[in-house]
């Protein structure tokens, strides 16, 4: 028995909405005999990792809390990856972002107005772009590679967060720790409870989802940049300039990954300090691509992404697991997931050998 | 002498198709013969048969005098007969050894074989490391790697299909030395190819096929190119189905003395083309495969941008710096010989692609695609083009070849072009679907348009055209009217310039020869 990896004429409906199940299905076995063989019990394990982080208010409040810079970074993605424009440095965006916003935040005149917030939101976005319009440049013009760019980029990012944070930001009164003053209450989105973290800044998460559906399925540059990306020589037939796809592109998702490094010092940090994201810039990566590049399946894909983030850190307190067990357990899932995609557009066929 | 292979009445047909009809064929020991024929003339698929890939419908296949009852490609193997493909089948990620050892019978000996490799590549002047990584070759070094695969068979027997149409020149040379130095050893040779020059340097004998038929058997070295020409391209050519009409006063389309380099290095440079198209007729351009076509309808379309606007005036007005887009607006239509991937997106939808170039007809409103007009447009030419489909929604890629061609040009012709340039309306196109192709193209020039159809297929040009140029070698010939040429002028054209490396003086010395 032989067996062909076959392309499907069309991409299979049923498969589509099956792959996540087999994926769950699979990581579900896989690691339970994996958490067996470590002698721990599977269910207990599993109702640790997926459940028990929901079952309080500050759980959920998390779980959002987390989710929401990750879908904002993806639909920005997901954008530019419809193009075939590979922006990997949202994370540099991100960090570029949360600098301006915290730099406008701390050092504008406009310490106690109610427009220092949204012009925080502004100068974040901005930045992020900027950021993003470097390679963009660079692509247009001499065709580097982008991949290449905007992930070194991000390098120089951190080490800009890390010079401003150990040098002139310091917060004079923070006893040499690397970190800013606290930005003042007018640059800081409300929260919906004092108890808990959850601002509202998710407001703009929700809008971006809308947006991001309607300029991908809907507009007609979006449509443009898609068919750059699926067929290359119908777009120069058709006329659509590659350039403005790679503009377009990285502009948008670095001003949604500056917008997100934004939202995280106006929330939950308050200020800057030499550690800001958890890596939220390459996690959406991810999950633009669990959510396949679609704005609806992007929520899901970070909604699923921030469990696991809380899963992995709940399985450590309550269980006492080391956090490499969490991380495996995270890739086992997240490979799972991507690998059974290919189910959607090919099909395993056995074959018979003939005899000679 | 025993032939080494023989081929007796092979048929084979697909829906729609009669891909081979009553071939015959035969190849002695140590000849190299030359299977010759245009884009669709039925080559691969003998080839296919001959191998032992596709089974043919009826005929016989003898090899040194005994018929093979059940073919397939592991009898060949045993026969000692081995192909060479146009598009090679090696992984990239693994070594040239690897590459081999997995074709290779039996248990695998890396280092045995990378020796053996070494020596055969030396012995035939392929030089090859076997143990570099096939992603760091260039196409003409895999192309050895192939080529090195199928001679550690000792082969009897072997099939090349187009193996220069990926070469440099001077690649070129080389091939056709190990060639050589293969047929003095008694291995025969099949060589596919539609280029005229080349056969007649290497080919000992060759079979030409037009439609599927064997149109001439010969000698190429002492045939001349016009005659081997006319053999690939016919000569009873049908009667002209149009009737005479009107000409605007000024050409709807000019280029002057356009210049292109190519953009590969087995690509075509353009030199020096010029070109009228009047309102009212329709202007071909014949040629063979490869001599500049693709890159003069990449030129005029605006998919690749000309070095000055005065090089291409649309009604007046230079366009040569503007993009296909802004040509469009001006009115100039273009149907590319690729439907899939380039005049449609295959996985797309038929109002999806409507979208592609129509969108100019009031479908984007506040930047938002409006999909109910994408819809309506379909619609409508579905039904006027007749396209056979099951609706707006099936995607591009489901529909035949003929059927998306009508719909593509359904859709460009719908945005009224003054001009339409058409690159290989038929090609893969059933008959049916290609009269009716031809027939819209003549409707189109007669309603006061100026139509330029890029063909290979000279009976195609001569029913539908009424002017016509050849192009060789990337340079445009004099215009000819269709009442006054006929196919040995043209066929000439075609030939004289059909070497890349010869320059003008040659050809007109090719041109007193021949005449």
């Amino acid at each position: 028995m032989l067996f062909k990896v076959e392309a499907r004429q069309e991409p299979s409906r049923k498969m589509a909405l099956a792959a996540p199940l087999i994926a769950t299905g699979l990581t579900v076995v896989i690691s339970s005999l994996f958490f067996l063989s470590l002698g721990l019990n599977p269910f207990v394990t599993l109702y640790t990792f997926f459940v028990q982080p929901l079952t309080t208010m500050n759980g959920i409040s998390e779980w959002l809390l987390k989710a929401s810079p990750l879908i904002l970074i993806a639909c920005g993605l997901a954008v530019a990856f419809r193009a075939n424009v590979w922006n990997i440095g949202a994370e540099g965006q991100l960090i570029m972002g949360a600098i301006a916003a915290a730099g406008v935040g701390l050092f504008s005149p406009f310490q106690e107005s109610i427009f220092l917030l949204p012009l925080m939101v502004v100068c974040g976005m901005l930045a992020g772009a900027a950021w993003a319009a470097i390679p963009a440049f660079l692509k247009a013009r001499m065709n580097t590679n982008e991949i290449l760019v905007t992930l070194m980029l991000t390098y120089v990012a951190t080490l800009i967060l890390s010079y401003l944070v150990h040098g002139p930001w310091r917060d004079p009164d923070g006893f040499n720790f690397p970190q800013t003053a606290l930005l003042p209450y007018a640059g800081m989105f409300e929260v919906f409870d004092y108890s808990y973290r959850l601002n509202t800044s998710i407001f703009f998460t929700v809008v971006a989802v809308i947006l991001a559906w309607l300029f991908m399925e809907r507009s007609f540059l979006g449509y443009k940049m898609a068919v750059g990306g699926v067929a290359p020589a119908a777009a120069r037939f058709a006329g659509f300039k590659s350039s403005s796809s790679i503009w377009v592109g990285l502009l948008v998702s670095g001003a949604t990954a500056g917008l997100a490094g934004m939202t995280e010092v106006s929330g939950p940090l308050g200020q800057l300090s030499s550690q800001i994201s958890p890596g939220y810039g390459f996690a959406a990566i991810i999950v633009a691509f669990i959510g396949r590049l679609n704005a609806f399946g992007i929520v899901l894909g970070g909604l699923l992404l921030s469990l696991l983030y809380l899963g992995g850190e709940t399985v450590q307190l309550s269980l006492g697991l080391p956090s490499s067990i969490a991380l495996i357990f995270q890739g086992m899932l997240l490979f799972f997931l991507l690998a059974s995609n290919f189910l959607i557009n090919f099909r395993i066929r056995a074959i018979a050998v003939r005899a000679h | 002498m025993t032939p080494r292979l023989q081929l007796r009445g092979i048929s084979k047909s697909y829906p729609g198709v009669l891909a081979n009809d009553d071939i015959s064929l035969s190849v002695l020991p140590g000849e190299i013969h030359a299977v010759l024929g245009e884009n669709g003339a039925g080559k691969s698929t003998l080839m296919k048969i001959i191998y032992g890939a596709t089974p043919a419908d009826g005929g016989q296949i003898l090899c040194d005098g005994r018929e093979v009852p059940e073919h397939g490609p592991a009898v060949s193997r045993e026969l000692g007969i081995e192909m060479v493909y146009q598009h090679f089948a090696l992984f990239e990620s693994i070594t040239v050894v690897e590459n081999i050892a997995l074709s290779m019978p039996g248990r695998m000996d890396l280092k045995g074989l990378a020796v053996k490799v070494r020596e055969v590549s030396e012995k035939y002047g392929l030089p090859i490391d076997p143990d570099r990584l096939v992603l760091s070759l260039s196409v003409g070094e895999r192309q050895r790697v192939e080529i090195v695969r199928c001679l550690l068979r000792q082969p009897k027997l072997l099939i090349l299909d187009e193996p220069t149409s990926v070469l440099t020149p001077q690649a070129v040379r080389k091939l056709f030395e190990t060639l050589r130095k293969l047929s003095d050893e008694g291995c025969s040779i099949l060589y596919i190819s539609h280029k005229l020059d080349e056969v007649r340097e290497l080919c000992h004998s060759a079979t030409v096929l037009r439609g599927g038929r064997v149109t001439g058997e010969t000698d190429p070295r002492t045939t001349t190119s016009a005659d081997l020409a006319r053999m690939m391209v016919g000569s009873d050519l049908p009667e002209m189905l149009l009737q005479p009409s009107e000409l605007s006063t000024a050409p709807l389309l000019s280029v002057d003395n356009l210049n292109m380099a190519s953009e590969s290095h087995v690509g075509t440079s353009l030199t020096s083309i010029r070109l009228e198209a009047y309102g009212g007729e329709i202007v071909g351009i014949a040629g063979v495969s490869g001599n500049g076509q693709g890159e003069l309808a990449a030129a005029i379309s605006g998919e690749r941008i000309a070095s000055a606007a005065e090089d291409i005036v649309l009604e007046g007005r230079p366009v040569g710096h503007l993009d296909a887009g802004r040509r469009r607006d001006l009115g100039l239509g273009f149907v590319p010989e690729e439907r899939l991937g380039r005049g449609a997106v295959p996985p797309y939808e038929l109002s999806e692609n409507a979208l592609l170039t129509a969108h100019r007809k009031g479908m984007v409103k506040h930047g938002m695609a409006d999909r109910n007009k994408a819809r309506d447009f379909t619609m409508q030419v579905i039904d006027k083009y007749s396209v056979k489909a099951h609706g707006p929604d099936a995607k591009a890629h489901g529909l035949s070849g003929g059927n998306l061609q009508k719909f593509i040009m359904g859709r460009e012709i719908e945005l009224s072009p003054k001009v339409l340039l058409v690159s290989q309306p038929t090609w893969g196109v059933d008959v049916g679907a290609a009269a009716y192709v031809r027939q819209t193209l003549i409707d189109l020039s007669r309603s006061g348009r100026a139509v330029i159809v890029i063909s290979e297929e000279l009976e195609e040009l001569f029913e539908i055209c009424d002017r016509l140029y050849v192009i060789s070698n990337g340079a445009l010939s004099q215009s000819l009217n269709r009442s006054e040429t006929n196919v040995e002028e043209i066929g000439l054209l075609m030939a004289a310039t059909g070497s890349r490396d010869q320059d003008a003086e040659q050809r007109a010395e090719d041109m007193k020869y021949a005449v």
